[in-house]
This record gives C-alpha cells, structure tokens and sequence, in this order.
C-alpha cells in the first residue's frame, strides 16, 4: 500500500515539466550557471538513471529517509513530522466534535416531532455544504473582529484552537449527522427495538442502549473517510488562522514547487490514513460484534 | 477498506411525516425553492446580462468599499465594482467548473467501476487495489499533487477535482452494478434466455445509471466548493475574474472592514451546493419510487 502511493508519487512528479535542479536554485529565472546546476544534481542524485533514482527513492523512504526541502534546505522528515502534532490535534478534536454534534442533531430531530425534523434535516444540509474558507471566515469576522472573544490568528492556546476546530467540525457533523440519522430510524424501526419497549424499558434506555450503536455504525466506518476530508480541510483552515501545520506546509510546498516537501506530506498522510482506516475497522467490531464472527 | 462515500440519507424520514411530504409524485415546498433556485442559478448563468445588466468588470473609484444598499444591494468592491453584479456574473463559470469536475470524475468513476463490477474478480481485484491506494490520498491531496505537476489555473484545478472525486464515484457504481447483476429480474432474464448484450443493455444499464443521475446532481454542489476552494487558495482561477472562489480570495485583504466583500460570493457557492444537494434527494426519491 504505502510502496504504491510512494510509486505514484514518485513517478507523478517527475512528470513535472522543467529540471528540478533548477527548481533547487530558485526556478528558472534564477539564471544558475552551469557549475552549479551540476553540483545540484549531484547533491540530490538527479544524475543517475531514472530507475536507480526509484530504487533509491524507495530504500530511502524504508529508512525513514524523505530528503531534503528544495526550498528550505533542510530535511524534509523532521519537518514533516514537526508538523504532523499540530495538524493531527485539531483533525482529532474536530472529528470528536463533529461526532458529538452529529449524534446530538441526529438523536433530537428524530424525537422532537416535524419542526425538530425539517430543522435538523435542513441545518445538516447547510452543514454539509459550508465550504470551509467562507465559513471560517464567517467565524472570524463574527467572533473576532465584532465581538472579539477569540483570536482570528490562531495563537498557540486553548483560545486559538476553538474557531480553527469549529470550522472543521460543522461541514462534517453536517455530513456524518445525515448518515446516522438515517440509520438511526432504522434501527428504532427494528424488531429488537420493539422487544425492548414490551419488557418495559424506558424511552432513554431504548435509544441510548439499543438504537445508538446501530446508528453509529456507518458512521464509525465513514470516520477514515472523515479524517482525510479533515487533513484537506486542515489545508485551508490553517492558511487562514496562520496555524503551523502539514497542511499549511502541503500548500506551501505545492506553490513553490518543493517536490521532495510534497511527497513527505503525502506519504505521512497516507501512513496516518491506513492506520485510521484499521483503527475505525477495529471500532466497527467493538460496536457490531456480529462483524468478528462474520470473518 | 471501509473509508468510502456513500449517498447521503435519503427517504428517511418518521413515518408520519413520510406519509404526508414524502407520497411520491407530490411536489414539496423544499422542491419549489430548490426548483426556483436552479431556475435563478440557470438564468445567472446562461444570460447573466438579464438578471444583472451591470458590467462585472466596471470600476467606479468613487464608489469603492459600499455597504450593502438600495443602490448596490450586496456592496462594492476595492475598485468600486458592484458584487452582485460580480457574484451573478461568475455564476456561470462556476457551474460550468462544477459541472466539467463532475463529468470528468463520473466518466472515470464509471469506466473503473463498470471494469471491476463487470469483467470478473480478477479485474475487480485489481481495480479495487488501485482504488484503495487512490483513497489514501485523501480528498484534496490527490487534487494538489495534480496541480503541483500541471501547474496552476482554471483547467488543471477543475480536472483535478474530478480526479479526486473519480474513486469515490467508482466504488458506488461498482457496488451498484454488482446488487443489480445479483437481482432476482436479472436471474428471470437469464433463465427467459436473454444474451449477455441484451441483459447488460436493458436490464443492468438503465438500473445503475438512474441512481447516477443522483450521484451527479449531489456531485456537482461538492464540485463547485471544492473549486472555490482551489481558486481560494489562488490554485485555480485568479482575481480580478468573477468567480466565487477568486471573489471571495481577493476580499480577504479587506475582510476587517469590508464583510460583504466575501460573505456574498460565498453564500452563492453555499446555496448552489444546498440547491444541488435537495434537488439530487429529491430525484433520488422519486426514482425509487417511480
């Protein structure tokens, strides 16, 4: 898995037109002599065969080597991962959050009658639409400049850490809610829900016990899915709030072309990936043991 | 791997309610909006001149930086222009950006999907590898290396939405196909004797590509932000063009004094992605009913 994205990576930038030494030196209006265009090359190997560059590549990445920044000029694996912390706690809150939300907006539109329901249904759907830029802008012109309660640059405190996670956690509550509410009135619908009415149980008890589980199964196997629309939000939420992060960095490095800060990004995200896709596998089966025996 | 995208809820609502609002065929208040919007979004962006007769592009210095008023109903910009003007005039490229997006990730999202769903495990094997490591480069990562190799602009950002949209499209179609060909009326059509040609034509096709309708109409609300969000990030169209994500980038530097600068721009991005979404649901039920 993680040797196939390092493939395509790999192969995908050197399609890039124009010669990466000279992209080292400054792009193509830095007039780099000759000499030094040599030397460039050989630092970062670009003059072997394209085929021993791979092999290369590939037993580099297996040592947890991912090469130098063309633009920084410094490693790239240290960065990367300095990177990786910042990025990774507000994904995680967000997705606590949007979860926590979610459910809450999914439990009370299908308890609270017709206007709870048209009202949760239609504010999951606006959710779910709000494109991240615009509503954290919303978010800053609101809550920072005409009330002035938190930061619009985020600081390195609690403070500076609500609006980048509040932007991030509505579109996906928003999406997750639509899911679970659905799976939700499934399962109040079901035999098992029934039975647990006749021996008495009380209404609390039916939804809290037997129904939420079912509901949040899809849902819990939408959150790898939700972590990776998170990693691509946190590219537009931390350019806005001036957040250190991989996403500002991933952006960074597309703009000024550091392919060697780009494939990092990109292999570390797809590392966390797969392990969240295993973590929300193992969620499922705490949730649903039906799956373990299945398999 | 169960990271997927599926369809957003769909006729789920309490029985009650489902009785009423939901009896197939009638027309809901929700479906009128969403119906006038799509006719305002089609207008704007077919002939923006009738809904907005102002020049887009008309700078008036003396009248830079308005509040929302009777004269500018949405304010003006740094150099005067009219945003409403701006706004309605941008829809088109918008839509259009959306649009393409969306075919060019259900075109591939369907050539995968029809690969692994219909030409025997070892295709869908192989197809379903490509898609699990195309997955790990989640939503807009896939889209950025694609830009950081063709480069920046309008083109290379709209492909590289639909890119990154393809394998979600190809899982759900390879799953659609897969419940069909399992269906009791297809097993009814072997038995009658029907050639594969004919089954797959008039028995699997019609039945995987009406929920694809669904797919695109949800598909190019997503589209559409996701652009913006591209041209935002000055990765895909630039200022001083009319388009949502450009508007809303260039209003950025002025956002402490001039709100309405970006809060218009991007409520016409939400609403079009709103629009879509209730219109895609609406379809999607009157499909399964029909």
């Amino acid at each position: 898995m993680l040797w196939a994205v390092a493939t395509i990576t790999f192969f995908a930038v050197r399609l890039i037109p124009g010669d990466p030494a000279e992209a080292v030196l400054g792009g193509p209006g830095s007039m780099a002599s000759a000499e030094a265009l040599a030397a460039v090359r050989r630092e970062y190997g670009l003059d072997q065969p394209l085929f021993v560059q791979y092999l290369d590549h590939l037993v580099r990445l297996a040592t947890g080597d991912l090469g130098r920044s063309y633009a920084l000029s410094i490693d790239v694996g240290p960065l990367v991962l300095s990177q990786l912390g910042g990025t990774l706690l507000i994904a995680t809150l967000a997705l606590g959050v949007a979860w926590l939300l979610a459910l809450a907006l999914a439990t009370w539109s299908t308890r609270g009658g017709k206007i709870a329901w048209y009202l949760g249904s239609g504010l999951e759907i606006v959710a779910a639409a709000l494109p991240h830029f615009w509503f954290a802008t919303a978010l800053i012109v609101v809550f920072s400049i005409w009330l002035g309660i938190f930061p619009p640059i985020s600081t390195s405190g609690a403070a500076g850490l609500v609006l980048p996670v509040v932007t991030l956690a509505v579109p996906l509550a928003g999406f997750l809610g639509q899911i679970m509410r659905e799976s939700l009135l499934l399962a109040l619908e079901s035999p098992f829900v029934l039975s647990a009415r006749a021996r008495g149980e009380s209404e609390a008890g039916v939804r809290w016990i037997h129904a939420v589980r079912h509901a949040a199964l899809p849902a819990i196997s939408l959150s790898g899915w939700a972590f990776g629309s998170l990693i691509s939000g946190a590219v537009v939420v931390e350019t806005i709030f001036a957040r250190p992060g991989l996403g500002r960095t991933l952006l960074n490095a597309v703009t000024s072309r550091d392919v060697p800060v780009v494939i990092g990004v990109v292999m570390i995200v797809a590392v966390v990936y797969i392990l969240m896709t295993l973590l929300t596998d193992l969620g499922s089966r705490l949730a649903d043991p039906r799956l373990a025996v299945r398999s | 791997m169960s990271g997927d995208i599926r369809l957003p809820a769909t006729d789920a609502a309490p029985a009650e309610a489902r009785n009423r609002a939901h009896r197939p065929g009638r027309v809901t208040i929700t479906e009128v909006t969403a119906g006038a919007a799509t006719l305002f979004f089609v207008l704007a962006a077919v002939v923006p001149h009738w809904v907005a007769p102002g020049n887009p592009l008309g700078i008036d210095p003396l009248s830079a930086f308005q509040q929302p008023s009777f004269a500018h109903g949405f304010g003006t910009d740094e150099s005067g222009r009219d945003i409403y003007t701006r706004v309605v005039h941008g829809t088109g490229s918008s839509l259009l950006i959306g649009a393409a997006a969306t075919s060019i990730g259900l075109g591939l999202g369907l050539v995968l999907g029809t690969l692994a769903g219909m030409f025997g495990p070892v295709v869908d094997f192989t197809v379903n590898r490509v898609l699990e490591v195309l997955f790990a480069f989640p939503g807009l990562l896939l889209a950025l290396l694609f830009i950081l190799v063709f480069g920046p602009g309008v083109i290379t950002a709209t492909i590289a939405v639909g890119l990154s949209t393809a394998p979600g499209y190809a899982r759900i179609i390879r799953a659609q196909l897969i419940t069909v060909r399992r269906s009791a009326y297809v097993e009814a059509a072997t038995v009658q004797g029907l050639s594969r040609a004919q089954i797959l034509l008039r028995h699997i096709l019609p039945n995987t590509l009406a929920p694809l309708f669904v797919l695109a109409t949800l598909g190019v609300g997503q589209a559409i932000v996701w652009a913006a969000t591209l041209s935002y990030l000055g990765l895909g169209a630039e200022p001083p063009a009319a388009e949502w994500g450009a508007m809303l980038s260039a209003g950025r530097t002025y956002i402490t004094s001039a709100w309405w600068m970006s809060f218009f721009p991007g409520l016409f991005i939400v609403l079009t992605a709103v629009t879509a979404t209730v219109l895609g649901r609406s379809l999607d039920r009157r499909l399964r009913h029909a």
